[in-house]
């Protein structure tokens, strides 16, 4: 059982109380109805699963119940970070480098 | 009396406390301490088992939790049968009932035994080539005859009366294996004060100081400091110590699993003892100190009851002082046999020979076999075993060939090297690594905060074991913030010598042979086995293993992974770690399902919800439906009434009169806030903006890609406020939905969303005279069709409680749905029961709700709509609004495939003859002449029989059904087929008069 860190509730709780929410920085348009096919697809079929670091979203479910962001290392399943819903991808990345 | 093989003075059991047991009906005498493998060795019984596959006879392999062969059933009572118990870890109590497994009709004679003979048949692959069978064959033939005649113990036949608890823990360190590496480092780590967690799968502490004779720590034998060690630990407040105690999973971020067997070894466990006890333990550092399993020599016929680990041999001897025969060979390719020779000959038991395959091997241990005066013969090899319920020799032929010699012989004890328990390091993601001095196996690169100490790290030597693993200890209470490092590191006086071994096949059963030298026993795999894997193109470890199952057997491998992978890379002319090793999982030895469910079963399995009202209809002898986890009255069943009666009854009262419905489980979300209006219409594809205050609106909720994916009616209450509704089992889900969309991509909207499903009892009041039942309790809300027409909402007070009254019909009739906070459901729904007995309503029940909506052409999200259906497809196109130019799902409805002609459509069905009703799920044809497999068209989504019809209706979805009106389709059914004609969704009230009726 992973341990998370709720970037609102600032602290790190078991995995039990999240929800993984898929695949984190999928922008939807702001113009929805007039977006192409191809770009639709993009939007709402394809996925990266990338080995290694994904960008991620969970829900603090049995929390604060908020919607944020996360990096973690599919290989290691380690968390690198979480940050806030709304909140540029990350620059740098605390320990990415192994 | 003592029992013949047990040794006067020897071992650490108190001799005479006799307990009394049994072993396929026979009586025997153990003692307390023993493990039934000791009390039966005790007593000259090694032959236990039957094997998996050939039912070749078995004895014990080891005294540990490594044993591949000995696994019986004990049986405390008809319920309480567990099957496949290792007997070398089972610890005896009195009244102890075993039975052995997988031997038909005897232990002794088997008939499957022939399997043994018609073995070319059973070879590697053959699940696999069987499969490529007819798929006939398998399931008339070959599963059923496979299924008796292999297999291992039978699982019990009724519910496990045991309780099982769970706990979680957390530590700073956490120490798994309970020898001497592992309570050295736990003394180090306690010493500083942080907490510790103490750990070992056995019943006493010790580990290998079970059978290590020649250590000494701290001024006394090795084993008696461990128990001393251990007492001190216990009087500690910051240590945990648990015995009986296996960790079988090392997962993400140092949490591990742990069972603590906690009455299987008791006579009479207390009702209040859980069998079991799972813990869930979070470390913030973990030492592994797991020891390592001793490997058995790969020759002819080493299967033999009487063949087992020179360890093992040692552990009977020394700890349960038990010989495993009068007069034993030694087969060895390192030094820790010797020690077993030496052991065994000063308790006074013959030794015939040992037969070490090293070629001039020199140390200690050698000097002083041969000064006992044990035979020692170098560079030979044992090629084969005789005997059959028994060992009854071993021949002995120079290892690159030679004259034989048959050495008579009741036991062999053989040793290849030992094998470092790496299961939980490799569980924790960490990287193994090849020593190829020593042909091992050790940690290598680290995933997570662990360190592996001792044995299980490649460590030799007790002195070094101990300076590493207090070393280890100390400094992970340092890592875990420990501050003061105090205390003394225990000295070893005296300690064993150690040396490596050899992986493979022994001489004797190399790839030149057809001999039975096994690899795997659990899973009667062979050297040969490995090696046609080889010659049939497997290459990788993982092919070989999963096509010979060797390592697949429930005890993973314990003692075959090396051997299996060095015969492997062998044939592959590879070297060692080109071919791997596989990977290692949870658990480490198996778990019981009923220490991973705990008090999860039963009533406690999953939460029951009820509504307000259900104790009413309880009393009123309704029949329940499980919705989600909801209880729902299915229908009230008057006396003499089934089902059928019961709803046509309900259907015919609610369209003639009135009837009360509990409409409690509806799912309820209040959408609240300035931009609520902006919200709505992004989340639904309906209009809401123009929705006036007081008015209701039927919503549907699209996902992105422009399926449904939920419906309800909406009230609006205030220009900021929505009371929505959902089906009852979407509610969940639909709030996450909202929540999503509010808290990532809509979240300029300023919106407040909270599920109200559990504050309102509903009630609704369906029918001609639902009115006059309501209005007489109703105060502050005009209640005439003017003031209060079809679809919209008021807040008022009923029977002096808050309301929220809804004017809406899910049954095509003048209807209403009273909501009330739930604390008033149940008084409100007497009231209105009250009223409504004056005018001859009824209660009626989900089925009838279904039934009267089916009439009326109403969906049901979830069973006329299966994610793959859009508005347009259920006729619902009315419902998105066409000037919108954004909400979700607006895109993805118009992608190409959704908007292309032959989609499924909703559509009505009538079957020709209205007494036969069609079946939920049938599938739909156009020409039933057609070849088989025919095409299929569409399929019933609801059906039922329709009193008020007088005939009955369907929903089904066809393709193209709305171009198909009064075409007649067909549904292929076993007993025939049943002509259908396709007509519109309405079946009653089509003109819709009955809402003011
Ligand atoms: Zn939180």
């Amino acid at each position: 059982m992973l341990l998370i860190r709720c970037p609102y509730c600032e602290e790190e709780r078991p995995e039990l109380e999240f929800r993984n929410a898929g695949e984190a920085h999928i922008a939807r348009s702001a113009d929805m109805a007039a977006t192409s096919d191809d770009d639709f697809e993009k939007f709402f079929f394809i996925r990266s699963n990338p080995k290694g670091i994904i960008y991620e979203r969970w829900r603090h479910m049995h929390g604060c119940a908020r919607f944020f962001n996360a990096v973690r290392d599919t290989v290691s399943d380690r968390f690198l970070m979480t940050y806030k819903a709304g909140e540029p991808k990350p620059a740098n990345l605390p320990g990415a480098a192994k | 009396m003592i029992a013949a093989f047990r040794i006067p003075g020897a071992g650490r059991l108190k001799q005479a406390e006799t307990t009394r047991f049994s072993f396929d009906g026979q009586s025997y005498a153990g003692v307390e301490g023993d493990t039934l493998a000791s009390a039966l060795l005790a007593n000259g019984v090694h032959l236990v088992g039957r094997s998996f596959k050939y039912h070749r006879p078995r004895g014990f392999l080891s005294a540990g939790a490594e044993e591949p062969n000995a696994l019986v059933e004990i049986k405390r009572d008809s319920a309480r049968k567990t099957p496949n118990v290792r007997a070398t870890v089972q610890e005896l109590y009195d009244g102890l009932t075993a039975q052995s497994q997988n031997r038909w009709p005897s232990l002794s004679f088997d008939v499957s035994a022939l399997g043994d003979i018609a073995s070319p048949l059973l070879s590697a692959g053959f699940y696999y080539k069987t499969f490529m069978w007819p798929k006939s064959a398998w399931k008339n033939f070959y599963e059923p005859k496979i299924r008796a005649a292999a297999g291992l113990g039978v699982a019990p036949d009724q519910p496990d009366p045991d309780h099982y608890s769970a706990r979680f823990a957390h530590c700073d360190v956490l120490v798994l294996g309970g020898g001497a590496a592992g309570i050295a480092a736990a003394l180090a780590a306690a010493e500083t004060g942080v907490r510790v967690i103490l750990a070992d799968e056995q019943a006493d502490f010790g580990g290998s100081l079970h059978f290590e004779s020649g250590a000494r720590i701290d001024g006394q034998d090795g084993f008696a400091w461990a128990q001393a060690a251990i007492a001190t630990l216990n009087a500690m407040d910051n240590v945990r110590v648990l015995s009986r105690t296996t960790a079988f999973g090392y997962y993400a971020q140092n949490f591990v699993g742990l069972v603590e067997r906690v009455s299987d070894h008791l006579q009479n466990p207390g009702r209040d003892l859980p069998r079991e006890r799972l813990w869930q333990v979070r470390a913030k550092r973990v030492v592994l100190a797991t020891g390592a399993i001793e490997r058995h020599m790969v020759f002819a016929d080493n299967d033999r009851p009487g063949i087992m680990l020179a360890s093992a041999a040692r552990t009977y001897l020394n700890h349960y002082g038990v010989a495993v025969g009068r007069n034993v060979g030694i087969y060895t390719a390192n030094d820790s046999a010797y020690a077993a020779a030496i052991d065994l000959k000063k308790a006074g038991v013959g030794v015939a020979a040992i037969v070490d395959l090293r070629d001039n091997p020199t140390g200690s241990v050698i000097d002083e076999a041969r000064a006992l005066g044990i035979e020692v013969n170098f560079g030979r090899a044992v090629i084969r075993a005789g005997g059959k319920l028994r060992v009854s020799s071993m021949t002995v032929q120079p290892k690159n060939g030679g004259g034989e010699r048959t050495i008579p012989v009741d036991a062999i004890l053989m040793s290849a090297g030992w094998t470092p328990s790496v299961h939980l390091f490799s569980q924790s993601r960490g990287k193994v690594a090849f020593n190829d001095e020593t042909k091992r196996f050790v940690p290598g690169a680290y995933a997570q905060d662990c360190v592996s100490v001792g044995a299980c790290n490649g460590t030799d030597g007790l002195s070094a074991t101990i300076d590493e693993a207090y070393a280890a200890g100390a400094k992970a209470a340092k890592d875990a913030g420990a501050n003061t490092v105090k205390g003394t590191k225990p000295k070893v006086d005296a300690s064993e010598s150690w040396s490596r071994g050899m992986l493979g096949a022994a001489p004797g059963a190399g790839p030149d042979t057809t001999v039975k030298a096994f690899v795997d026993f659990q899973n009667d795999v062979t050297a040969k086995d490995i090696r046609q894997a080889v010659h049939e193109g497997m290459r990788s470890i993982e092919h070989v293993k999963r096509f010979t199952t060797n390592g697949m057997a429930t005890d993973q491998g314990k003692t075959s992974n090396m051997h299996g992978l060095a015969i492997a890379a062998e044939t592959l002319g590879k070297p060692i770690p080109q071919v791997g090793l596989t990977t290692f999982r949870a658990p480490y030895t198996p778990v019981t399902f009923g220490s991973i469910v705990g008090h999860a079963r039963g009533k406690l399995f999953d939460p029951t919800r009820k509504t307000a009202i259900h104790p009413w209809a309880e009393a009123q002898g309704a029949v329940f439906e499980d919705v989600g986890q909801w209880k729902r009255a299915w229908y009230f069943p008057k006396a003499g009434e089934d089902m059928h009666a019961a709803v046509d009854r309900e259907c015919v009262t609610v369209r003639k009169t009135a009837g009360l419905f509990d409409a409690s489980t509806l799912g309820k979300i209040e959408v609240v806030g300035p931009d609520a209006a902006k919200f709505m219409e992004l989340l639904y594809t309906n209009p809401w903006e123009k929705l006036e205050p007081g008015r209701c609106r039927y919503g549907i909720m699209l996902r992105e890609d422009g399926f449904i994916y939920d419906d309800g009616v909406v009230g609006r209450l205030a220009a900021d406020r929505f009371h929505v509704t959902t089906t009852t089992g979407g509610a969940p889900r639909v709030m996450n939905h909202m929540e999503d969309y509010l808290q990532t991509e809509f979240p300029h909207l300023n919106v407040w969303l909270t599920s109200t499903t559990e504050q309102w009892a509903v009630i609704a009041v369906q029918g001609p005279k639902s009115r006059d039942i309501i209005a007489p309790l109703v105060e502050g809300i005009d209640m005439s069709d003017g003031a209060l027409p079809h679809m919209s909402v008021r807040e008022g007070r009923i029977c002096g409680v808050p309301t929220r009254l809804f004017r809406m019909s899910f049954t095509g009739e003048r209807g209403f749905e009273v909501n009330v906070p739930a604390d008033y459901g149940q008084a409100v729904w007497d009231a209105l029961w009250a009223e409504g007995q004056k005018h001859g309503a009824c209660a009626y029940g989900t089925e009838t709700m279904h039934v009267l909506r089916a009439e009326k052409g109403y969906i049901i999200v979830g069973q006329d709509t299966d994610g793959t259906v859009t508005p347009n497809d259920a006729g619902l196109d009315w419902a998105v609004g066409k000037k919108k130019t954004d909400f979700v799902g607006i895109r993805g409805m118009a992608r190409p495939d959704l908007v292309a002609k032959g989609r499924k459509h909703l559509v009505g069905l009538k079957t020709k003859d209205p007494k036969v009703v069609l079946e939920e799920g049938a599938q739909i044809v156009g020409d039933p002449k057609q070849a088989i497999p025919m095409t299929m068209i569409g399929h019933v989504t609801s059906s039922y029989w329709s009193e008020n019809c007088g005939r009955s209706i369907a929903l089904a979805l066809v393709a193209g059904g709305r171009d198909r009106m009064g075409e007649t389709l067909y549904v292929p059914m076993p007993n025939g087929t049943i002509e259908v004609e396709v007509t519109g969704m309405v079946f009653f009230d089509e003109k819709g008069e009955r809402l003011n009726g």
